[in-house]
């Protein structure tokens, strides 16, 4: 257990700008930090609800340095999953926008800093927390399940300094929010910057607002991250013709970008003289595990790139033995200090240690080419990635057979869900249902009728003959 | 149809909304209103109108109301 940040060297330099003028340096977020956990105590359990604001990264930042242990999470989760999540791990502490505080009658209030609000619960927690777990996060997308991902000390340094180090991250470096806090990839966005005493410029305002970009040019911001469809905003927002002289650096992950924007987007940051860099992970391995070295983007076309500094790549076959020719597909098994403990599916699992031992099975199928650059070509388990978030299909089939007591069949591509249901009548529940439990929007989901889901002999569903209706 | 029926319309299939709600609603009022249902609103009315929405336009769309007003703007011409 340990201080992952050392704000000492940067003082006086601004951490955390938000749209709204608010400024907080370094000495300011220690002070602050230092404040709230001392509020807090001794080492335990808080859920953080979390925002693009100067009080949800200061809450973060102050537990995690001083061995308090936050799981993350959306403000916008929906109150079931909350409740359950609640029940199910028994946090000490809400950290929580202040407006929010609606949402929790009963529960005691302690502190109050920069809109955000510090409530005490009456949950006994009966289970120890293990030395080296740092937070919490949810699998990117989850369909409602309790499950967490238990990241450690070490996962988080080690990741933040291998993003700092192949992105040449330095103090001069302004990362505007384009994506929510409890996501792994916004998150390790402010761990790397944060290590190297980068100002973090704060905002809930999306993309598709003047708001957003007037504080883009305002505040000159050098570099922002995309999933694919953040990606596909911008192509329609014609950002190639944008004037943002002080924009230095794109980077993408959370899904396989389209080859026609990577080209794009490769393009205009060769001719405009910046960075565009393809990266791949999983909150499985904290964040990062590789990348595209951005002067080969273009050439790279497709490639998530190479192992990140302090990891490695394999890939194994079906009978476990290492791949060693150039384009022969297999599971992508990552190692790294990076790679999580493991997962917790009830309070009492974050009392365990390492179950990972720094080996990543990615669940990914991936190929080489003859320079060792990687291609992910597809995957082991059945999800899709909607917006950058997983879904898993068989838990979406699981829960709306729980829900509804009939069988379901989802299937898709990427960003566009397709859910086959054998009766006309379920069409509309099951998808609110469906857009409900994600809190995805709704746009990627359809509810389709089919006369019979085709099985083999053995009763699997046969999942490839439901493509002929969406491709 | 008229316009202003069109209009209503791309509004009330992509957010699933009724006809009542549309008035007064502003960008993230509603979950479906968000940066996914904003770039299906534009691509169906750039669709149903035949236009081409500038990118300072698309990110200054941020109600119903205000859509109209850059809709009926002289680059566009659709008349309410």
């Amino acid at each position: 257990m340990g201080k992952i940040w050392e704000f000492d060297p940067f003082d006086k330099d601004a951490a955390i700008i938000d749209e709204y003028g608010n400024q907080m340096t370094y000495e300011a977020l220690n002070a602050e930090s230092y404040g709230l956990a001392e509020k807090t105590g001794s080492r335990c359990l808080v859920f953080c609800l979390c925002r693009n604001e100067i009080g949800s990264v200061l809450g973060y930042v102050g537990f995690i340095n001083h061995g308090i242990v936050p799981v993350l999470l959306n403000s916008r989760l929906e109150e079931g999953l909350l409740e359950n999540l609640l029940e199910t791990y028994k946090p000490s502490y809400l950290w929580v926008p202040k407006d929010q505080i609606g949402r929790f009658p009963g529960r005691e209030f302690r502190y109050e800093v920069y809109r955000y609000v510090l409530l005490k619960t009456d949950y006994e927690r009966n289970y120890p927390l293990h030395e080296e777990l740092a937070l919490l996060l949810t699998t990117s997308g989850s369909t409602g399940s309790p499950k967490f991902v238990r990241q450690s000390y070490t996962n988080v340094l080690h990741n933040a300094r291998s993003i700092a180090t192949y992105l040449e991250l330095s103090s001069s470096e302004r990362p505007i929010t384009t994506l929510p806090m409890n996501y792994t990839y916004g998150l390790s966005i402010i761990n790397s910057h944060f290590l190297v005493g980068a100002t973090l410029l704060v905002t809930e305002k999306t993309l598709m607002q003047k708001e957003f970009w007037a504080f883009f040019k305002e505040r000159g911001a050098t570099s922002f991250g995309g999933v694919p469809y953040t990606y596909e905003i911008l192509d329609k927002l014609r950002f190639y013709g944008m004037n943002l002289p002080s924009l230095g650096t794109m980077t993408q992950a959370g899904g396989k970008i389209l080859p026609e924007l990577h080209e794009r987007f490769a393009k205009y940051a060769e001719e405009s003289g910046r960075k565009f860099v393809v990266m791949y992970g999983q909150c499985e391995a904290t964040a990062r595990m590789g990348y595209l070295p951005p002067e080969r983007a273009v050439e790279k076309n497709s490639s998530m790139g190479i192992a990140i500094p302090g990891g490695s790549f394999r890939l194994i076959d079906v009978n476990g033995n290492e791949i060693k020719e150039p384009y022969t597909t297999g599971e992508l098994v990552y190692e790294g200090e990076n790679v999580t403990l493991g997962y917790a599916e009830r309070g009492e699992d974050l009392a365990g240690g390492d179950e990972r031992r720094g080996i990543l099975e990615t669940g990914d199928m991936a190929q080489f080419d003859e320079d060792g650059y990687y291609y992910i070509v597809g995957r082991k388990k059945r999800f899709l990635k909607i917006y950058g978030n997983r879904v898993n299909l068989d838990e979406v089939d699981r829960i709306i057979q729980s829900e509804f007591g009939i069988e379901a069949a989802s299937a898709g591509v990427d960003d566009h869900m397709y859910i086959f249901v054998t009766d006309e009548k379920f069409i509309k529940p099951v998808r609110s249902f469906v857009v409900n439990k994600t809190g995805l929007n709704p746009v990627a989901f359809k509810v389709l009728f089919i006369g019979e889901i085709p099985k083999n002999d053995s009763g699997k569903t046969l999942y490839k003959e439901l493509a002929k209706y969406y491709v | 149809m008229t316009n202003l029926e069109k209009y209503n319309k791309a509004f009330m299939e992509i957010f699933e909304i009724t006809e009542e709600r549309t008035k007064g609603l502003k960008y993230q009022d509603i979950e479906a209103w968000d940066s996914v249902g904003h770039m299906e609103l534009i691509a169906a009315l750039e669709e149903t109108f035949d236009i081409m929405i500038d990118t300072d336009d698309i990110i200054d769309f941020n109600s119903y109301e205000k859509g109209k007003e850059i809709l009926a703007k002289e680059d566009y011409g659709v008349k309410f």
